[in-house]
């Protein structure tokens, strides 16, 4: 059972699928992204992604229901709302089974600070992969069109499911 | 809207004690065969809340073979019920429809499959 929040056209979802979960949940808030979504979903022919909209962080699921995998591909938080992304990271780790993972994009440039927060709490963290985002202008202080943002795609865990290395 | 997810899904309106089950009521099911996967099954049922899935399934008249209650061991080696289980988690799809908060009678509308959990600020 795999959960995928912030889904961006499911892209991550129907990876998911395609790599065998049995059940994929997508939780998203935009329209637009669900739009988006749902043609993915059909021009690929997938048949287990369920889609909410909704909150991810509104619990609107049962504190109980565990998940095996969530994916999570937060806001990075902006002036005001640093730390978002640990808050959506904090809230995924609350919501899997102990053998369960977390799989989270995270600004590269916070790397030291989240794999020692995470590490100190006895969990297992792994930087799967480096990645680099496109950010579109979106706010009047941004003064370029675009920025490329170097991303950390992480792997989080308890010890007790870390992979073999 | 399958009824694995009905079972995961909780009411988040203010001040809500227990906001599980929604209560459901459904203008349009559909019925769409998924492969499946025994394992898949036997590794969900521990996590479900087996009585009101059997509720759910009984309400939507797809109840029909659902053991009444789940083994100590919580699995089944019988593939049968394992696929009749399989058909009720996966198969039934509640395409358009209603969710309702058990506490504050908030609808939730359920369109082309999806739920619309959304609440205003105020709620």
């Amino acid at each position: 059972a795999v959960v995928s929040t912030q889904s961006t056209g499911g892209v991550l979802s129907i990876g998911s699928v395609m790599l065998g979960a049995g059940c994929v949940t997508a939780v998203e808030l935009d329209s637009d992204a669900i739009e988006d979504l749902q043609d993915n979903i059909s021009d690929f022919e997938i048949d287990n992604i369920e889609v909410i909209q909704g909150d991810v962080t509104s619990s609107i699921l049962r504190q109980d229901f565990k998940f095996d995998t969530v994916i999570t591909n937060p806001p990075f938080g902006t002036k005001n709302n640093e730390g978002a992304d640990m808050q959506f990271l904090e809230a995924a780790l609350s919501a899997i089974t102990p053998q369960g993972a977390v799989y989270s994009f995270h600004k590269t440039s916070t790397r030291d600070f989240i794999l020692n927060k995470l590490e100190s709490r006895g969990l297992c963290v792994e930087v799967v992969a480096e990645m680099k985002f496109k950010i579109p202008h979106m706010y009047k202080q941004h003064r370029k069109k675009e920025v490329l943002v170097d991303v950390d795609f992480i792997r989080t865990s308890s010890k007790s499911s870390a992979r073999g290395s | 809207m399958k009824l694995l997810t009905h079972n995961m899904m909780k009411s988040h309106c203010k001040g809500v004690v227990n906001g599980f089950p929604l209560k459901l009521s459904s203008t349009q099911v559909d019925v769409k065969e998924i492969e499946f996967n025994p394992d898949f099954i036997n590794r969900m049922l521990s996590r479900l809340e087996w009585p009101v899935l059997v509720q759910i399934a009984n309400q939507l008249g797809v109840g029909e073979g659902l053991p009444e209650m789940l083994p100590e061991e919580q699995k089944f080696e019988d593939e049968d019920v394992l696929k009749k289980i399989h058909h009720v988690l996966l198969e039934v799809e509640v395409v358009e429809g209603e969710l309702e908060c058990p506490e504050t009678g908030r609808k939730f509308p359920i369109s082309r499959g999806i739920p619309d959990m959304r609440l205003n600020e105020d709620e």
